[in-house]
């Protein structure tokens, strides 16, 4: 009587999109076993981590700021993994946005500069590409696997900015903590609702997912990219380049990730220090294999995990739960999402074959 | 003399560094040598550390908490497992999943044994052999792990080449399918090589928190679950090769401290780099022979594989 | 070794004999009530049609696929047979189609993984080098099988299966990798066997090597037995008929090219390439021309250079000189594939998931895939995805595709739909020049015989089409002209009616006119 797996001659559309919906809800089915299990009364901390984030106008700001970095950097991801290329490294590249983005407010200091943000804006987008830039020479000049170097980058970038806010760019002023000077105001994105922390940065965002969904549902280059990721030997067959689809894959992955770093430290955050991302580019991927790698599926499903960081700091302020919980929820979620995908391709068959050739002897 | 005691334990530094790589490496070949491709290794070997620390403080033994590690390294290889051969999810998202979920995890558990001070893995001295010069306080007076890590890698290099077991762990990492249709159950071996691999993680892990620097720090392996995947590819799939990616790595790390303790002019930030850049620079100068990779890669290696019956 | 046994009389069971067997996949009835024997000491062919069942019903027999109903009986009693390994203990062993070996790994190795042995390799191969040596079977055991021809693997597989002692040998296809003179030898061997008792099943749509060597055969048609006869007895045509159902179709009579009316629209001079994988095949001074309105036919064994010049041809692997490949009189050596289809190339490549079609995206996109710089598909950089529909229906309609519709995924179609609806897609780009590769591999009778009246209407408005197989009867049926590759070298085409079978066995054997002697041994795939 044991279920088994079939085959399904075509993939299942409604899974597509029923599977991601699925995972969500186990997710939260296994966080009402996991604060049971922790002793807590599992429905109160559900709501606090689900719920409560939402109930006030400044819950929703904070969604949306947390949800922008997570957005823009899972969808540059989102245009790599189709095209099989493995960028891990979002992380590091938004560090080197923050950089060169924060360098610049640095350099303009207090000064009123009327072109300072635009030019940030370039210079985080244009670090975050040299970053991803370097995986994607060494891959395609040397064969060398882009998911170890981009990693690696990411914790030769926190290093990075570990050096420069405990060295050179450390504020004369700060009382020797590792941090930078405050940005002046006119290295700062405005507010969009007074008296909430949400900024400009999320209308970025926005034009990215209008943008990347031109480039991967419209464009002939997007259709390239998924051939490519899809059976790489078919896209050798219609003149598609690999090498080109890995450089729009980092090079989309690594200005997006870098327009995140400079959407956080010249928005909620406002000066450049060591803890400048709580994992945005590793969550990313998250967001995008929960949005299924479409940019409207990233908006929604970056939306959810930003609720998974708002969740957690209510629970430790609430019910005093390390605040870790959030990168398990993020990871269960991953979790049942690759498993509940199997219904994508397969359905499940309860009962036994009928087989007397097996039980003849 | 004291430039010779200035060596010594230069090396016996390395090697401890770089036993951690070693075991998580090797165990990450045996199921990469199956085909498949388990990029949960920092995560594997996270809970595997916090895991060892937290059963070492609870219960005070060491052994115990070796086994655990051993264990919880398997538990999260089984999740692994069950994803990408039971269910046939991409191997590399999978692996990235595990990884996430190690650090959220370990961080979770960790929380209440931050700070707290343990005794760890102290070195054992083989006697007659620690006598002698040289070889002998760098070989023979470490702790037992360094001496399974030896052993380990010996002994997987000797069944993979040397036995009937090994030879059907290669051949359904080269061919699934031809091993399928031969009758070997290519997803049960894939499983328990994968669980070698987690068990090796764990291992790995607890050697950081037990030996190392006998304390839990959050994220302490500090990317060296993906060196080790890197290793893996150094050593071209190659066991003994692995040691010596290890020991190279070790070097490099110690190098390293070694400069920062001695004051070097540079900052210890930039300093810090070195062992990442090294292993950048290592994959790149094997990758470039694609011609090698292609004939030592298991071919099989991420490839879900569905038996139809 | 198989023990000889003297001739059987027939109160005697019959070695195997099965009894209703049945087997469902999602969607389609493979077998259905399938009852065959085959008698100790005989040769017995399993005859069908691609997708009658044949293959499958052999993997039940060796245990790697379970039967949804039936009874197998060995040697008169009612066994289950739960795996390979089950099959080997009863005394039978598989030579696999696609040959079930391990590249990276030893002839011996390959041979200690298929006997259930404690045997040390080193022992092993001592024995490999007996049998081999016994049965005219050279083969050395401590070499790589990547280093091997395909020839020389069937070998392997075959030692391997006499190591097992077997009393039934299995063979999906043996020939359809050999080349003429390699299969002689194969049937030598195996009538060898048969006078020691040992019993084969020989599967194949082969019809005359079934009637020269097998003593009865059996036909399977859509899953079920329609008969079993003595082969010897039959004409080609009747088998034929039996196992397509209907009168073997015909090409219209073809209209003659006259050898000096259009110049050539496909020219390779002197193409040098090495292998840019460590198994490939080095290219070495591959000339060949094919002018408008003719059809060049290409045999080989597969392995000996077809994916190399495939991928030369189709601009996937750019080679150093731009006029050693001239397409419509242009040099293009140094073009890549979508340059090569503004000259009017279209290719159909070896394989049709993966590279041909993408299996995951619905036939609209797998139009799309090479027909982008065709009616306006892409413009601005922008996918007119309602043109790309269309022309998907179109290849559909004109070609008889069934299929759900455009939106229906390449995998979820049958392999003749699917190489029709990959044909189609290129013959209505209108290309002046057609290269394809194994148009009808794995195809059903129906599909091939659309397949090659397309092929023939293309040349008839003029194309120059080069059609690659290791089909010899597809090449008679097809070409105006004849040429054949092996070990990286092509050998100069000659008319078709010229040539017989026997020569392309001699050039296929890598021994060409002008005397060069690749190597010895038939068919290798690497030049050492």
């Amino acid at each position: 009587m044991w279920p088994r797996l079939e085959a399904r001659p075509e993939r299942s559309r409604v899974m597509v999109y029923l599977t991601p919906l699925v995972a969500a809800g186990l997710t939260m089915l296994a966080g009402l076993i996991l604060f049971a299990a922790l002793g807590q009364d599992p429905v109160r901390a559900l709501w606090a981590f689900f719920v409560a984030p939402l109930t006030t106008a400044f819950g929703w700001a904070e969604l949306v700021v947390k949800a922008t970095p997570l957005v823009l950097c899972a969808l540059g991801l989102a245009v790599g993994f189709r095209g099989n290329v493995w960028n891990i490294g979002a992380e590091g590249q938004l560090i080197l946005g923050a950089i060169f983005a924060g360098g610049l407010a640095l350099w303009a200091g207090e000064a009123s500069v009327p072109w300072l943000l635009p030019a940030m804006v370039v210079a985080g987008i244009l670090g975050g590409m040299a970053w991803a830039a370097i995986p994607a020479l060494l891959r395609t000049r040397f064969n060398a696997n882009e998911i170890l170097v981009s990693l690696m980058l990411t914790y030769v970038a926190e290093l990075l900015l570990g050096y420069l806010v405990h060295g050179p760019w450390r504020d004369p002023g700060g009382f020797n903590f590792p941090e930078s000077a405050l940005f002046g105001p006119s290295a700062l994105l405005p507010a969009l609702v007074e008296g909430t922390r949400l900024h400009a940065g999320a209308l970025f965002a926005l034009a990215a997912v209008a943008a990347v969904w031109v480039l991967l549902m419209r464009a002939f280059i997007g259709f390239q990219v998924t051939v490519i990721g899809l059976a790489p030997r078919a896209g050798g067959y219609a003149g598609f380049s690999q090498t080109r689809v890995i450089w729009l894959g980092l090079m989309c992955g690594g200005g997006l990730a870098g327009l995140a770093g400079m959407v956080e430290v010249a928005g909620p955050i406002g000066q450049l220090h060591p803890q400048i991302s709580p994992g945005y580019g590793f969550t990313a991927i998250i967001v995008a294999f929960l949005g299924r790698l479409h940019p409207v599926g990233i908006l929604l499903a970056g939306l959810f995990m930003a609720l998974t960081y708002l969740g957690g700091d209510t629970l430790q302020i609430e019910l005093g739960l390390p605040r870790a919980v959030t990168g398990v929820f993020q990871g269960l979620t991953l979790f049942f999402l690759l498993a509940s995908d199997v219904l994508i391709h397969h359905r499940i068959r309860f009962g036994r074959r009928v087989n007397p050739a097996r039980g003849g002897a | 003399m004291e430039g010779l005691d200035g060596l010594v334990a230069l090396l016996v530094a390395m090697i401890r560094a770089a036993t951690p790589l070693t075991l998580a490496a090797v165990g990450e070949l045996v199921a990469e040598k199956s085909g498949v491709l388990n990029l949960g290794v920092e995560g594997m070997m996270l809970v595997g550390a916090v895991a060892a620390f937290a059963t070492a403080v609870a219960t005070g033994s060491l052994a115990l908490a070796l086994l655990v590690a051993l264990l919880a390294g398997m538990t999260m290889a089984l999740i692994f497992g069950t994803l990408t051969l039971g269910l046939m999810s991409n191997q590399v998202a999978t692996g990235l999943a595990l990884t996430i979920v190690g650090v959220g995890l370990s961080a979770f558990i960790g929380k209440d044994f931050i700070g707290i001070p343990i005794s760890g893995l102290g070195p054992v001295h083989i006697p007659g052999l620690f006598e002698l010069p040289l070889v002998g306080p760098v070989l023979f007076a470490q702790d037992p792990l360094v001496y399974a890590s030896l052993a380990l890698t010996a002994a997987v290099s000797w069944v993979l080449y040397r036995t009937r077991a090994g030879l059907v762990i290669r051949a359904i990492g080269e061919n699934h399918d031809a091993a399928h249709a031969l009758g070997y159950p290519v997803l049960v071996i894939r499983l328990l090589c994968v669980l070698f691999g987690g068990a090796m993680a764990g291992l790995g892990g607890a050697y950081l928190s037990l030996a190392y620097t006998p304390m839990w720090v959050e994220s302490m392996t500090a990317g060296r679950g993906w060196i080790a995947l890197a290793l893996v590819v150094f050593a071209t799939w190659k066991p003994g090769r692995v040691l010596l990616g290890a020991y190279l790595f070790g070097g490099v790390t110690i190098v390293q401290l070694h400069a920062q303790g001695a004051g070097l002019a540079v900052s210890s930030h930039i300093l810090s780099m070195l062992p990442y850049l090294a292993t950048i620079v290592v994959l790149v100068l094997i990758s470039r022979d694609r011609a090698r990779i292609r004939l030592n890669a298991p071919s099989c290696i991420g490839k879900p594989f569905k038996a139809v019956r | 070794m198989a023990t000889p046994v003297p001739s059987p009389p027939d109160p005697a069971p019959p070695r195997l004999e099965l009894r209703g067997i049945c087997k469902r996949f999602p969607g389609v009835v493979v077998n259905d009530g399938v009852d065959l024997a085959v008698r100790a000491g005989e040769i017995h062919a399993l005859l069908g049609e691609n997708g009658a069942g044949k293959s499958t019903l052999m993997k039940i027999v060796h245990g790697v696929l379970a039967a949804d109903a039936g009874t197998i009986l060995w040697e008169g009693r009612p066994v289950r047979i739960g795996s390979p390994g089950e099959a080997r203990r009863l005394g039978i062993g598989m030579v696999f189609q696609h040959f079930a070996l391990f590249e990276s790994l030893t002839v011996a190795e390959n041979v200690a993984l298929g006997l259930e042995t404690r045997e040390t390799v080193e022992a092993l191969s001592t024995r490999v080098r007996a049998v081999s040596d016994g049965y005219g079977l050279a083969i050395q055991p401590d070499r790589h099988v990547h280093e091997l021809s395909v020839g020389e693997r069937q070998r392997v597989e075959i030692i391997r299966c006499l190591l097992g002692a077997p009393k039934l040998i299995i063979l999906d296809e043996p020939t359809s990798v050999l080349a003429p003179n390699e299969a002689l030898a194969l049937f030598d061997v195996l009538r060898r066997l048969r006078d020691e008792g040992c019993s084969i099943l020989y599967i194949s749509h082969k019809l005359d090597e079934i009637r020269r060597v097998c003593d009865r055969a059996s036909v399977l048609r859509g899953g079920r037995l329609v008969a079993t006869v003595d082969p010897r007895q039959e004409s080609a045509r009747s088998l034929a008929r039996l196992m397509i159902g209907v009168e073997p179709p015909d090409l219209t009579e073809r209209r003659r090219t006259e050898e000096d009316g259009v110049g050539p629209l496909l020219e390779v001079a002197g193409l040098d390439l090495d292998r840019d994988d460590p198994r490939g095949t080095d290219l070495r001074d591959v000339s060949l021309a094919v002018r408008g309105g003719e059809i060049l036919g290409l045999a080989g064994v597969a392995g000996n250079g077809q994916n190399a010049l495939m991928r030369a041809l189709s601009g996937e692997r750019r080679v150093s000189r731009p006029d050693t490949i001239r397409i419509g009189g242009t040099a293009a050596g140094l073009l890549g594939p979508r340059a090569r289809r503004d000259l009017g190339l279209a290719v159909v490549p070896e394989e049709r998931l993966g590279q041909g079609a993408v299996p995951d995206l619905t036939l609209a996109d797998n139009a799309l895939l090479s027909a982008y710089r065709h009616g306006g598909l892409v413009r601005r950089g922008l996918v007119r995805h309602g043109r790309a529909r269309h022309f998907a229906g179109r290849v559909m309609e004109t070609f008889n595709v069934i299929a759900r519709g455009h939106g229906a995924e390449a995998r979820s179609l049958s392999g003749g739909n699917l190489q029709k609806f990959i044909i189609g897609r290129e013959i209505l780009q209108q290309p002046r020049v057609l290269v394809a590769a194994h148009p009808t591999w794995g195809v059903d009778a129906g599909s091939a015989a659309a397949i090659h009246q397309a092929l023939v209407d293309l040349r008839d408005q003029g194309a120059a089409i080069l059609v690659i197989s290791q089909d010899l009867d597809e090449l008679y049926t097809l070409s105006d002209r004849i040429a054949v590759i092996a070990s990286g070298r092509v050998s100069e085409s000659r008319p078709t009616h010229t040539v017989t079978a026997e020569d392309i066995g001699v050039l296929m054997g890598g021994l060409f006119d002008d005397g060069k002697v690749a190597q010895a041994g038939g068919g290798p795939a690497h030049v050492a």
